[in-house]
């Protein structure tokens, strides 16, 4: 026993000398949305250059760019992925810490698909006013802003099913959910009305901007927090059931996801590139302009992520499910210089 | 009470059962059949579990490989044609790719395949993305192919593998922009021929994780290592602790209420559910003492914490079951307590130790709650540690974790992945636990 404590002595006096290493590879961190775009280019950088593979954890956007903005220094991250821009507080508080130079890359588009079971009914004729309709606690009839009163799709759009309300939508920690905000849910409250019967009714115009993002809290609208893989799980046991997912994540699961329109539009990578699909949002990566030339490999990684090999239309990331930028001339010009945000904007 | 004595008159006879005896024995037949139920339960789920896990997992050990002679164009791949490596490796994988499509486009042609498929782009969807990278660090470690026609077997798509082991269907197919009916054709034909087929797959279990565009490339190799690592440090930091202090505890301390203070938090402790130590990992090992986030030497000691109530119990139980004979005799022939402890309680004690300290880390091997906390999930394994600093510093994954994370992605075929890591993790802990057996069984001695 005692020759035993002697070599775990031993080893544990070899093991922990080295916490002070020089750092050799690139250190991702970021939106859960980016995260398998963010390692397909890894994945495909450490098989084309010297340069180790890039780690590339994922936490979402909000994690993501807080580590980013701890400071410079091998020990803070290198990039930040965001499915977001990057917020003024953000900007600041990384200011504070002396993250000044922040380079901003615009990589593509992702869209926000509804989709259903694939046996279940079939949902073509959705409009943002639909979605608010089925899922406001408060919504507009005949003139008057009352409690939703709606438990079947056809109750409000005689095109729609007759089938129970019930979505699955992303939580609100999810960058999705923001933008499932944005382009859905307060245009449906401007359309049908609601925002206006709520201005109307005494509230201040962002009160009343607030209060058309809430959803009802009856059940019929569920908030799902984890991975689309749950929201998927959800739909799989509701026919009736519509869910929220990003457009790669349906694109892989067609054998099971049967996807709506939008205002009449199929969501694809060519309807979202020409911007007739209305819920697409566009997906960042943020440099530490100071770490460049400090870590190998930092600015060839984002050079080979905007490449047109890579993010181009024909490149692996809009196989997976990106939609390319179309000035993604101007991004790549924007890396190779170095451009920092705020520079001559 | 004066006839205290007289001999009771028998109302009932122990050999003819009464309504109470009946009573009385059908009560144990009941509680008999409940427990028969109950094992009977027990096993068919055990069964059910072990199938669906069998079922689910074994097709991950197989992948689909294509074998075909490709053609390595000089006018493609080393334009200056002086085979300098340096000068070749500035053509990316995206310039191999179109090498292997015409690889497998020539035989079709050859063999007269019929195919509406007329142009080599259209086999893209056959091939897997880690085809090009593997003949291009071919090329590059032996320039001299350059210009040769080489034999490759490279991974087919994940598709393809899934249209193998029938997870893809021509039905599925249909929605699937990634591949069509066609390709499914021609890959029938192709079988025909010998030049796709399914092989048992090593990289699974010895590679590394990779993307999501290319699932068939993904293994559970550099998570097992970070796994090692972590299990290295636990042994290391969790025995020698654990067993200073049950031996203090158990041999030395005083009995006041302070010690007895100690045990009942230790047991206590023992029960706390894991996620705490992984919130408390995140607190003090991360925030405070900035160590690496997503490294083993981290998850290492957040599990030590974890094992470490567990080791302690059980050397404790098994000092104890050492008879005080033993002591009073070593003492008597004028041992110190120390010596008495060192040479004649503690060999004693040893295999009810290593079997505890065994199912102690069988146990943190198969935690996954811990690491969710400090990063070890969410991240993409797919470097090898170089070196053993470099195992313990460097982010890796563990198993468990790699399962969950697999479990989570979006293309079906990780799931199928999830199931056969979850494989691998039972042998690892089936054996650990039988070593543990064998131990006790072979070394234990009773008195």
């Amino acid at each position: 026993m005692t020759k035993f404590l002697t070599v775990s002595a031993l080893a544990l006096a070899v093991a922990s000398p080295a916490f002070a290493q020089s750092r050799d590879n690139v250190q991702v961190a970021g939106s859960s949305t980016v995260l398998p775009y963010a390692s397909i280019v890894a994945e495909a950088f450490g098989e084309n250059f010297d340069f180790p593979t890039p780690v590339v954890e994922s936490g979402g956007s909000s994690a993501g760019l807080k580590r980013f903005c701890q400071g410079v220094g091998e020990e803070h991250t290198d990039v930040a992925n965001a499915s977001r821009k990057i917020r003024d507080k953000e900007i600041k508080a990384c200011a504070e810490n002396g993250v000044t130079d922040i380079i901003e890359v615009r990589i593509g588009y992702d869209g926000i698909v509804f989709a259903s079971q694939l046996d279940g009914p079939a949902y073509n004729a959705f409009t943002p006013s639909d979605i608010f309709n089925a899922l406001a606690p408060k919504v507009v009839v005949d003139g008057a802003l009352v409690d939703n009163p709606y438990t079947k799709w056809s109750d409000f759009n005689a095109d729609l099913p007759a089938e129970e309300i019930l979505a699955f939508i992303p939580g609100t920690k999810h960058g999705t959910r923001e933008v499932f905000e944005e382009k859905v849910v307060a245009a449906g409250c401007e359309a049908t009305g609601a925002m206006e019967a709520m201005i109307a009714g005494g509230m201040s115009e962002d009160d009343a901007e607030d209060a058309c993002l809430e959803v009802r809290t009856d059940g019929r609208s569920v908030d799902i927090d984890g991975d689309y893989t749950e929201t998927l799980a959800s739909i799989d046991a509701n026919a009736n059931a519509i869910g929220v997912f990003g457009l790669a994540f349906y694109e892989n699961n067609t054998d099971k996801l049967k996807v709506a329109t939008m205002s009449g539009v199929v969501p694809s990578t060519e309807s979202i590139a020409s911007g007739e699909y209305p819920v697409s949002r566009p997906l960042y990566f943020y440099v530490k302009k100071a770490h460049i030339g400090v870590i190998p490999g930092l600015k060839e990684y984002a050079e080979f992520f905007v490449a047109d090999e890579i993010a181009g239309p024909d490149g692996p990331l809009a196989e997976y499910g990106l939609v390319s930028d179309p000035e993604l001339a101007d991004t790549q010009a924007l890396v190779s210089e170095e451009k920092t945000m705020g520079a001559d904007m | 009470m004066t006839d205290a004595t007289a001999t009771p008159t028998p109302t009932k006879s122990l050999t003819t059962s009464d309504a109470h005896m009946k009573k009385r024995n059908a009560a144990e037949k009941r509680f008999k059949a409940y427990g028969i139920a109950a094992i009977g339960a027990g096993l068919f789920f055990l069964v059910v579990l072990l199938a669906s896990i069998l079922t689910n997992g074994l097709t991950a050990f197989q992948q689909t490989f294509i074998e075909v002679p490709v053609y390595l164009d000089p006018a493609k791949l080393d334009k200056k044609g002086n085979r300098d490596p340096e000068e070749m490796a500035k053509v990316s994988t995206f310039g191999y790719a179109p090498l292997l499509q015409d690889g497998i486009f020539a035989q079709v042609e050859q063999k007269g395949i019929e195919t509406p498929l007329a142009k080599s782009k259209d086999m893209k969807a056959l091939i897997s993305a880690s085809a090009a990278a593997q003949v291009r660090d071919r090329v590059l470690a032996n320039p001299d192919l350059v210009g040769q026609t080489v034999n490759v077997r490279f991974l087919a798509s994940s598709r393809v593998d899934g249209y193998l082991k029938d997870r893809v269907t021509r039905e599925s197919v249909a929605r699937d922009k990634n591949i069509d009916a066609e390709h499914l054709d021609l890959v029938d034909a192709l079988r025909a021929e010998g030049m796709v087929e399914k092989r048992f797959n090593w990289d699974f279990i010895t590679g590394a994780d990779a993307s999501e565009s290319r699932p068939e490339q993904a293994g559970i190799g550099v998570s097992m290592i970070g796994s090692f690592f972590m299990m290295l440090v636990v042994l290391f930091l969790a025995l020698p602790i654990g067993v200073a202090a049950s031996i203090y505890l158990e041999e030395f301390a005083p009995q006041n209420r302070f010690t007895d203070l100690i045990e009942v938090n230790i047991s206590n402790l023992a029960a706390v559910p894991s996620i705490v130590f992984g919130i408390l990992g995140l607190a003090v090992f991360i925030q405070f003492m900035h160590l690496p986030q997503s490294a083993p030497i981290v998850g290492g000691l957040v599990l030590t914490l974890m094992t470490l109530p567990t080791i302690i119990i059980s050397t404790r139980a098994s000092l104890k079951s050492v008879p005080p004979s033993i002591r009073d005799a070593a003492l008597g022939l004028g041992a110190s307590k120390t010596q008495s402890v060192f040479h004649h309680v503690l060999p004693l004690a040893m295999p009810g130790i290593l079997t505890g300290t065994i199912i102690g880390l069988a146990q943190a091997l198969g935690e996954t709650a811990p690491l969710l906390l400090i990063g070890m999930v969410g991240y993409i394994a797919t470097n090898v540690p170089d070196g053993i600093a470099a195992g313990f510093l460097d982010p890796n994954s563990a198993m468990p974790a790699q399962i969950y994370e697999w479990a989570k992605r979006a293309d079906p075929a990780y799931y199928e992945r999830a199931w056969g890591g979850i494989i691998i993790l039972l042998l690892f802990l089936f054996a650990m636990n039988a070593i543990a057996i064998i131990l006790r069984r072979r070394f234990e001695r009773r008195w």
